[in-house]
C-alpha cells in the first residue's frame, strides 16, 4: 500500500507542475460553459432593431413599446430614409428593421388591414427566421389583445406547451450534455495521454521492472483523474443548477451514481486507447479527433440522432456519451428514475466492461 | 568480491518474435559480484535477453534463474532483487531530485530513515547535496545518468541491470560512471551491462558477445583478446563480425 502511495503522489506532482493539464482540466470546462451559455446561443436576447415609423398614431406608438418593453429586442437606431437601411445592416448595428406604413392606424380602422413590413439580416439564416418568429407573435398578441377583447374568434386556437423545458431555455440541453463531453474529455484523454507520457519518456519499463504490480500502476494514473473528473462534473453540474438554473427533478443520488459510472467508462476508455499508443501526440489525436468530436456531433448533443441517416445513427449508438446525455435529460429534467433509465446504464456497464476486457488482453500480449 | 557462486543462470533461452528469432538458444552464467558486459551490435537481442531477465518480457522457451528464482513463475520476487536502468533516461523531469529519490524508495519499499540515511550518503558522494532541490530537468545529462545509476540500486539490490547506461555521454562522464560501477561491485551487487561501446569491454570481468541473436564468444577480456589474437575489444569485435 505504501508502494502505490509513493507512486500516487508523484502522479499529484505531475498534474500540478504541467500547466498544459492544468489548463485542459480547469481551463476547457470553463471555457465550454461561457461558450455554450453565453455565445453559442439560440434563445432572443435584446436583440438590435431599428423601428421606423411612418404613422406616429396612437396605435403604432403603442405597438412599437410592446416590442421593446418585451425583453427580446433592443432599439439601436431611428432611420430617417430608405437608403440607410443597408448600411445598418452592412454595419451590423442592427439584425432587423420594422416598418410601419404611412396612416397604419387609420388603415387598420377603415380596411381592417394594415401593413407592417419587417425586414431581417439573413447572413445567419436560423437567428433571422428566430428573430422574425418572435415579432410576428408579439404582433399577432397585440392584435388580438386590442381588437379581439370581447368576441372569440373562430376557428381553432393552438394551445403549445413546451414540457419539460416550458421556457425553452437553451442551459436545459447544454448543461446535461456538457457534463457528458468534458467528463469525456478529462477523463478518458488525460488517462491515455497520462499513460503514453509514461512509455514515451521509458519510466514505464523502470516501473514494470519495479515491485509495483501492473494493476497498481494503472491504478496510480487513474486514481487523480477519477478525482478530478468528479469534482470537474460537480462544478458543472453546480453552476447549471445555480447559474443557468437548470433543475435535477429526479433523484440526486441516481444522477451522482450515474455520473460515476459514467467516469468509470471514460477511465477504462482512456486505459484502452493507451494500449494503443506510444506517444502523447498519438493519445492526444486520439482521443480529440476520434473521440471528442463524434461524441459532440454524434451524441445527441447538438443534433437530434432520430434525423440522422442510419450510417450515421449507427455509428452514434456507439458513442457512450449518446447513451449518458439521455440518462442526464432524463433524470435532471423530466425527473425520470432507474424504470426508465436501466436500458442506457446497462449499455454503459457492458462498454466499461468490454473496454476493460480488451485493455487486460492487449497489456498481456504487449508483455508476452 | 569475485566468486563462482552464480547469481544467473540461462540455459537454452529462445525468444521468438513470430517467426523472427530474437533470442537463439542463449546459454551463460553470470557470477555473483562480477561486471557481466553483454556486448553486440545494435540489434543483435542484447535488450531482448535483459527484458527477459528483468520480467519485462516472458522468453519463449528456456531455463532461466535470477537470484535464484525462476523467471515464469517468480517475476515478483526477481522484480524485489534486482534494480534496473534502461536505455532511456528514467527519472522524472518535473520531479526534483529529493521527490524521485522519494518515490523509487517508496516503490521498493524501503524504510524512511534507511532511504534518507542512504541518499545522504549518495548525494555527497555525487557531489550532489546541494542540488537536493532542484529539478531533474535543469541538471546536465551526465549528472543525470549518473544519478539514475545512483537510485537505481538505492534499495541494494543483487543485481542491477544495465542497458546501454552511457549512450550519449561524453568520456569523462564515462569513466567516472564506471567508476560508480566499480564502488557497487564492491558493495557486493553484480553488474550486468550491455553496450557497444568496445573500449567499454575492456572494464568488465566478463564479456559476452552476440551477433544475430547467438552468443558466439564469451570470457575474459585477456582471454578473447587472446584468442582472437587482438589489440584490443573493438579488434575482437570486428573481427567476430566479419
Amino acid at each position: 500500500m505504501s508502494r502505490f502511495l509513493a507512486f500516487l503522489r508523484k502522479e499529484f506532482y505531475h498534474i500540478f507542475r504541467d500547466p498544459r493539464t492544468l489548463i485542459i482540466l480547469f481551463g476547457i470546462p470553463i471555457a465550454q460553459l461561457m461558450l455554450f451559455g453565453y455565445v453559442m446561443t439560440n434563445e432572443v436576447r435584446n436583440v438590435k432593431v431599428a423601428i421606423v415609423d411612418n404613422s406616429k398614431d396612437d396605435l403604432s406608438k403603442r405597438l412599437s413599446q410592446k416590442l421593446l418593453s418585451s425583453g427580446f429586442f433592443q432599439l439601436a437606431a431611428i432611420p430617417t430614409s430608405e437608403s440607410d437601411y443597408e448600411s445598418l445592416f452592412r454595419s451590423g448595428k442592427v439584425k432587423e428593421i420594422v416598418v410601419f406604413e404611412p396612416d397604419f392606424a387609420k388603415n387598420l380602422m377603415k380596411e381592417g388591414k394594415a401593413n407592417i413590413q419587417v425586414i431581417a439580416d439573413a447572413s445567419e439564416p436560423n437567428a433571422a427566421q428566430l428573430i422574425v418568429n418572435y415579432t410576428t407573435a408579439i404582433v399577432n398578441n397585440f392584435t388580438k389583445a386590442e381588437f379581439m377583447k370581447d368576441q372569440t374568434p373562430p376557428g381553432i386556437n393552438i394551445k403549445v406547451r413546451m414540457l419539460f423545458n416550458e421556457n425553452m431555455r437553451d442551459a436545459y440541453n447544454f448543461i446535461p450534455g456538457l457534463i457528458a463531453v468534458i467528463l469525456m474529455l478529462i477523463s478518458a484523454m488525460m488517462t491515455a495521454i497520462t499513460i503514453a507520457r509514461e512509455k514515451e519518456m521509458g519510466t514505464m519499463e523502470i516501473l514494470l521492472a519495479s515491485p509495483l504490480k501492473p494493476i497498481q500502476i494503472i491504478l496510480g494514473k487513474v486514481v487523480p483523474y477519477m478525482i478530478l473528473s468528479i469534482v470537474s462534473a460537480l462544478v458543472v453540474l453546480a453552476l447549471g443548477m445555480l447559474v443557468f438554473k437548470v433543475p435535477v427533478i429526479g433523484s440526486f443520488a441516481l444522477l451522482l451514481a450515474e455520473i460515476l459510472l459514467y467516469i468509470f467508462l471514460a477511465l477504462s476508455l482512456g486505459i484502452l486507447i493507451s494500449t494503443f499508443v506510444d506517444s502523447q501526440l498519438t493519445a492526444m489525436a486520439i482521443s480529440g479527433f476520434v473521440l471528442m468530436l463524434p461524441s459532440i456531433l454524434l451524441s445527441g448533443f447538438i443534433f437530434p440522432i432520430k434525423n440522422m441517416p442510419i450510417a450515421l445513427q449507427i455509428v452514434a449508438n456507439l458513442m457512450p456519451p449518446r447513451w449518458f446525455i439521455e440518462i442526464n435529460r432524463t433524470v435532471m429534467l423530466k425527473g425520470g428514475g432507474l424504470n426508465e433509465i436501466w436500458p442506457n446504464t446497462l449499455v454503459l456497464m457492458v462498454m466499461s466492461a468490454l473496454f476493460i476486457f480488451i485493455s487486460i488482453r492487449k497489456f498481456k500480449i504487449r508483455l508476452q | 568480491m569475485k566468486t563462482r557462486e552464480p547469481v544467473i543462470t540461462v540455459k537454452n533461452m529462445v525468444k521468438k518474435f513470430g517467426s523472427f528469432v530474437a533470442n537463439d538458444n542463449l546459454s551463460f552464467e553470470v557470477f555473483k559480484g562480477e561486471i557481466f558486459g553483454f556486448l553486440g551490435a545494435n540489434g543483435a537481442g542484447k535488450t531482448t535477453a535483459i527484458r527477459i531477465l528483468c520480467g519485462l518480457s516472458s522468453p519463449t522457451s528456456g531455463e532461466m534463474k535470477v537470484a535464484g528464482f525462476d523467471v515464469y513463475r517468480q517475476t515478483e520476487k526477481i522484480k524485489q532483487n534486482i534494480g534496473y536502468m534502461s536505455q532511456k533516461f528514467s527519472l522524472y523531469e518535473d520531479l526534483t531530485v529529493f521527490e524521485n529519490i522519494r518515490l523509487y524508495g517508496g516503490v521498493y519499499g524501503m524504510k524512511i530513515a534507511d532511504r534518507k540515511a542512504r541518499t545522504t550518503e549518495m548525494l555527497e558522494r555525487l557531489g550532489l547535496t546541494a542540488y537536493e532541490n532542484r529539478k531533474i530537468g535543469d541538471l546536465p545529462l551526465g549528472w543525470k545518468q549518473k544519478l539514475a545509476f545512483s537510485i537505481a540500486i538505492l534499495h541494494n539490490p543483487k543485481i542491477v541491470f544495465l542497458d546501454e547506461p552511457t549512450g550519449g555521454v561524453d568520456p569523462i562522464t564515462r569513466r567516472q560512471f564506471w567508476n560508480l560501477i566499480y564502488e557497487a561491485v564492491e558493495k557486493g551487487i553484480t553488474v550486468f551491462v550491455t553496450t557497444h561501446y568496445m573500449d567499454e569491454a575492456e572494464y568488465c570481468d566478463r564479456a559476452s558477445i552476440m551477433a544475430d541473436g547467438k552468443i558466439v564468444a564469451l570470457d575474459t577480456p585477456l582471454k578473447l583478446k587472446e584468442q582472437y589474437n587482438a589489440a584490443n575489444m573493438d579488434e575482437v569485435f570486428l573481427k567476430i563480425a566479419r
